[in-house]
């Protein structure tokens, strides 16, 4: 579809806001609805709406298989990797009020980087999943 | 309009007509829930089943055949079976406290005090964020670890197939 001139120019403006709208529900989270799971799938939704226009390659080019199963495994261990964070600094698991100066700049930094590791691992597994499903009639791609 | 989607999905033979019906569903379905205020649900319904099953759905769709094969046996006992199901369930709400009574079971337990003190313990004013996050934590990390093995499921599956495709043909 990368011959359409109008829907390659929409693309690459829409691309961009989709990500930043990503963003905005994944660190807003805290004050209006949204948080990592919805920000991934948007985030993928972006990825995929690039691929759809500009054609797989393209796509892969920019998040390519590995970095995308990289993603899938490293955002599980990002979330466990903030409770043992908590176990380091003297509380119990995924206990956040141990991580900042007081209890709740604690709980913030908690949600924080828990969220990211939601949003990494549901970004990497809806797209790998597409890449997999749209990758298999041509002959498996890489 | 959701039972009329549903039906028409259930006759409907064409697969891709049935895969946008899903989209539709899903929209509806998230206006419901905003309608119940859980915004948070509402946007991951429109996110998850509007956008990517339906994406998921098509490009599955363009590997197979797009129409939907006749049953092979009467749809009677299913129907049947679905039912009764059904009809207990409904019978089973008429026991439930009526929708958003503050006195019922479930909002005299924890929930008042993620109301109460969640704001000021998490510093979090958005409620839902603060459960989900911090209060059941753990619970949230077992969801992560289901998506990362669905994940890897899938991966797995689809993998092996290819490489089997591969030395198949020389």
């Amino acid at each position: 579809m990368k011959d359409y001139l109008v829907l390659r120019v929409i693309a690459k403006l829409m691309i961009a806001f989709m990500v930043v709208f990503a963003l905005y529900v994944q660190f807003h989270g805290d004050f209006g609805p949204g948080g990592g799971f919805q920000a991934g799938v948007i985030t993928a939704a972006a990825i995929v709406f690039y691929a759809i226009i500009f054609g797989l390659p393209a796509a892969r080019k920019v998040v390519p298989d590995r970095l995308a199963e990289t993603m899938v495994a490293a955002g599980v261990l990002l979330y466990a990797g903030v409770g043992f964070a908590g176990l380091v600094l003297g509380g119990n698991y995924l206990d956040y009020f141990v991580l900042g100066a007081d209890p709740v700049d604690g709980q913030h930094r908690g949600i924080f980087w828990i969220e990211l590791g939601v949003l990494i691992s549901v970004a990497g597994v809806m797209l790998k999943t597409f890449y997999m499903f749209a990758g298999r009639d041509d002959g498996g791609g890489k | 309009m959701i039972a009329v989607v549903t039906i028409v999905i259930a006759r409907q033979r064409n697969l891709f007509a049935v895969v946008i019906l899903f989209g539709i569903y899903s929209f509806l379905m998230a206006t419901v829930l905003v309608a119940l205020d859980a915004v948070d649900v509402a946007m991951t319904e429109a996110a998850v089943g509007a956008g990517i099953s339906t994406i998921l759905f098509l490009s599955a769709l363009h590997l197979g055949k797009g129409i939907e094969m006749k049953p092979l046996h009467k749809p009677f006992l299913p129907l049947v079976v679905a039912l009764a199901t059904g009809a207990v369930l409904a019978y089973g709400t008429l026991g439930l406290p009526a929708f958003s009574d503050p006195e019922a079971p479930i909002h005299q337990h924890v929930a008042k005090r993620y109301i109460e003190d969640g704001a000021r313990e998490t510093g979090v004013p958005n409620i839902v964020t603060a459960v989900l996050a911090s209060y059941r934590g753990y619970d949230t990390l077992g969801e992560v670890t289901v998506v990362f093995t669905a994940g890897i499921g899938v991966i797995a599956l689809l993998r092996r197939l290819r490489s089997r495709e591969k030395g198949r043909k020389p």
